[in-house]
């Protein structure tokens, strides 16, 4: 394996933890005016990511440092051609944190209510984006000869070479990423919690089960369309099967954990089946970091790499960080009460 | 007269985003000493008070914590959102930094912040305090990585060029042990604990004097005053010093428009106030201490000091008079600092601060100020690089988006500046009402617990 392919990995390893990690946080805002029907309810919901989000978040920043550091030219190219939607998730995550950080800062009811409702509103809003932002990165955007692209909002909403962020390719993908991550919430609220809102999540987890199933085919079938490089990359490399088998296994591992009403398994298993999906997102592109509309025009990982000597002596430090970061999540995930009730923390 | 272009909407986007939020991770670091200090006085010296303290002050800390998180994230993509040039070439160089922060600081922060601020009846007093240890230790790391970031593009060490004009890291240990990065980490960090000992004197001083919670008001004002005044004084000496010197070694075109030394002479005086004329390259209305300028820079009075008119016109920081200003208003500020906290020390020393209402009014008062001189410390660092990205090696010019127009750079800017006025009040709001209920207030467990009983 070449070390550009190591760091594409790492990269969408750290990726992949956000989006499970952070994913969660997510789901739990977005499903939380479906599941808690009360005040107190609602403080639960809240109280049961309190202590991690931010933890979560943190590797978004760890991702994009370690993109900017491996992949100079990806970081410089994207974060600028995604000037609008990057501006528009970096404000909807400020009303995200407040919502949850703001609610518990004064106990009236109206104080409460406005931030209870930032919060799904945001996290709902940020699990569509970045589901977006996946349907971009996999459709390839419109870069020029001199390797640069400038995204607009939307265009005609059709894939073709004038491109916008939102076309009905990239906002099925949003709409796919919004179900995964609200089953995934309510995963995270079913065992984590106990009560009306724990039960109200898991007839919801079971419900959106086959919602994600339905999507999922469809957009699996959309993609192939409107993306053939993935089927080239699986002809070159079949092993990498692995991973949509894999995501597909943890899917149904998570629906009949379910149906035993095993739900921290269940839990596990959906984190496994995002990580594993988002893995062959990222499989199916490669070698490409951004592919464009243009093929040939795309940015491989190699033209995107910083030199030889940065990317191995980068191996000195990632891998102790990634192994402490590791740690501290195990640490904090075990000190976490399983099945907290209303007025507990 | 006054038109923008392109550029100056880049800068003033990332100069805006970047001063607002640095206001709270100044606050974050410095108190998160504090309450080491205060953790140390409650677990070791068995002092409630202490422990009270420490709670009382971590629920500030939590507040400021989510401001400095929620206006930081937007601070680590904005190098890609409108500096995209520069990244391209130098992201493989501040990316390791900034991933780094990431990996070492921030998760260490996150994991135990929680801990420290909910985990007091579940943890063991030592866990507790330990908790406590490891915040300041992420939050100071966290500070460590982003100058290192920025100690690079004031003096690049440890890199190469490669024939696309790209820099890499080619000695990663040289990159992190930067001599400027150490150097203005240790003026940066005892900056913030400028704020942080100011502030906790400031409110310590408004309970003495509104005659509330005077056992802790006592305490707030006793170690905010030892180690405001210990700050102050390493502000100047030495870190202030050195510094000053690695300016003079490295950027002499920015030494000499900082100081509004204009034309190169021996026995150089030292402007303490006046207006800087860059059109008769002379100061109006100067207050001169002679020589003191060549005395201070080589211990020699003769000492020559060269002036901006040795430079190149093309070398010369742009924006001359307003680095002259955010560098005499920092230094005018420390001075400042140092007197009213040595006054303060003498007269907790002899036992009479805490009945002494003028010097209380004048603490209670200080807050906004250690906040005005880290903001124009900062402005005379990043103005005095210019008209350097990276210093001597590529211009600011050069480094922001290409493929951004100046419409779309105000559309964002006009939309944090907007959100950014909403979080100004929701902190000033809830600080208030934190320092209005008071050091004896339930903690949040507590608000928990007694909310569903």
């Amino acid at each position: 394996m070449s070390l550009e392919t190591l760091w594409f990995c790492f990269a969408a390893l750290a990726l992949a933890a956000y989006v499970v990690l952070d994913g969660f946080d997510l789901g739990v805002g977005l499903v939380s005016p479906l599941v808690a029907k009360t005040p107190g309810e609602r403080t639960l919901v809240s109280a049961s990511i309190g202590p991690v989000w931010d933890g979560n978040e943190v590797w978004l920043l760890a991702s994009g440092g370690t993109i900017a550091f491996a992949f100079p030219k990806l970081y410089a190219v994207s974060v600028s051609g995604f000037y609008l939607p990057v501006m528009l998730l970096l404000w909807l995550l400020v009303f995200r944190a407040l919502g949850i950080e703001m609610r518990h800062q004064m106990s009236h009811p109206l104080w409460e209510e406005a931030w209870s409702t930032a919060f799904w509103v945001s996290s709902l809003l940020i699990a569509l984006f970045l589901g977006v932002a996946l349907g971009n990165v996999v459709r390839g955007v419109s870069i020029d000869a001199e390797g640069h692209f400038f995204a607009p909002l939307w265009t005609n909403l059709r894939v073709g070479d004038e491109t916008g962020v939102l076309d009905w390719y990239t906002l099925s993908v949003g709409v796919l990423a919004v179900t995964v991550l609200g089953m995934h919430g309510a995963l995270w609220l079913g065992h984590r919690t106990r009560g009306p809102a724990a039960e109200r999540s898991i007839v919801l987890a079971k419900r959106a089960l086959w919602v994600v199933l339905l999507l999922l085919a469809l957009v699996t079938a959309a993609t192939l369309f409107v993306q053939p490089l993935i089927l080239t990359s699986l002809r070159a490399r079949p092993l990498g099967a692995i991973l949509p088998v894999g995501a597909l296994a943890c899917l149904a591992t998570s629906g009949f954990s379910l149906r035993r009403n095993r739900i921290e398994r269940a839990f596990w298993a959906s984190s496994g089946f995002i990580a594993l999906l988002f893995g062959s997102a990222a499989f199916g592109v490669y070698p490409y970091v951004l592919p464009a509309r243009i093929p040939e025009h795309g940015l491989t990982a190699v033209a995107a790499a910083t030199s030889r000597y940065a990317l191995t002596a980068g191996l000195s430090w990632w891998i102790p960080g990634l192994v402490l970061a590791t740690g501290y999540f195990v640490f904090t995930y075990r000190k976490l009460p399983r099945g907290l009730g209303e007025g507990e923390s | 007269m006054f038109r923008m272009d392109a550029l100056a909407y880049h800068r003033f986007h990332f100069g805006f985003t970047i001063t607002f939020h640095y206001l709270f991770p100044q606050l974050t670091m410095g108190l998160g000493f504090l309450i080491v200090v205060l953790k140390y006085l409650g677990t070791y010296r068995n002092n409630q008070v202490a422990n009270e303290a420490a709670r009382f002050w971590g629920r500030i800390f939590g507040l400021n914590f989510v401001m400095g998180v929620v206006t930081g994230i937007p601070m680590e993509f904005q190098f890609g959102t409108n500096w995209a040039r520069f990244s391209e070439r130098a992201g493989g160089v501040i990316g390791s930094s900034l991933a780094m922060e990431g990996l070492f600081a921030f998760f260490l922060e996150s994991t135990f912040l929680y801990l420290l601020l909910f985990g007091e009846k579940k943890l063991s007093p030592k866990m507790h305090f330990a908790s406590a240890v490891c915040v300041f230790l992420g939050s100071w790391l966290s500070g460590f990585f982003i100058v290192v970031t920025n100690a690079w593009m004031q003096h690049p060490v440890g890199y190469e060029l490669d024939g696309a004009g790209r820099f890499h890291v080619n000695d990663l240990g040289a990159y992190l042990t930067n001599p400027w990065a150490f150097v203005a980490y240790a003026h940066t960090m005892t900056g913030s604990l400028v704020t942080g000992s100011f502030v906790m004197a400031s409110v310590g001083a408004f309970y003495l004097l509104s005659k509330k919670h005077t056992e802790h008001a006592k305490l707030f004002v006793k170690v905010g005053v030892v180690v405001g005044l210990l700050a102050s004084l390493a502000m100047a000496m030495p870190t202030g010093d050195m510094q000053a010197r690695l300016v003079v070694k490295h950027q002499p075109v920015t030494f000499a428009a900082m100081e509004g030394h204009f034309k190169t002479e021996d026995s150089a005086g030292l402007v303490l106030i006046g207006q800087p004329n860059t059109e008769t390259m002379t100061v109006d209305n100067p207050l001169v201490i002679p020589k003191a300028l060549s005395f201070m820079t080589h211990q020699r009075w003769d000492a020559r000091i060269e002036g901006l008119s040795d430079f190149p016109k093309s070398e010369w920081p742009e924006r001359i008079p307003l680095l002259y200003y955010a560098y005499h208003a920092m230094v005018g500020l420390g001075t400042m600092f140092m007197a009213l906290m040595g006054l303060a020390a003498l007269l907790l020393w002899r036992k009479r601060l805490f009945t002494t209402r003028p010097v209380l009014w004048a603490l209670m008062l200080a807050l906004p100020f250690p906040y005005i001189a880290n903001t124009a410390g900062w402005m005379t660092t990043e103005l005095g690089r210019q008209p350097w990205i990276v210093y001597g090696l590529m211009r600011t010019e050069h480094g922001s988006s290409a493929n951004v127009s100046t419409g779309n750079v105000l559309f964002s800017l006009l939309g944090f500046m907007g959100l950014y006025a909403l979080l100004a009040l929701l902190f000033f709001f809830i600080f208030t009402r934190i320092v209005a209920s008071g050091p004896n207030a339930p903690s949040h467990e507590g608000k928990h617990e007694e909310a569903h009983a």
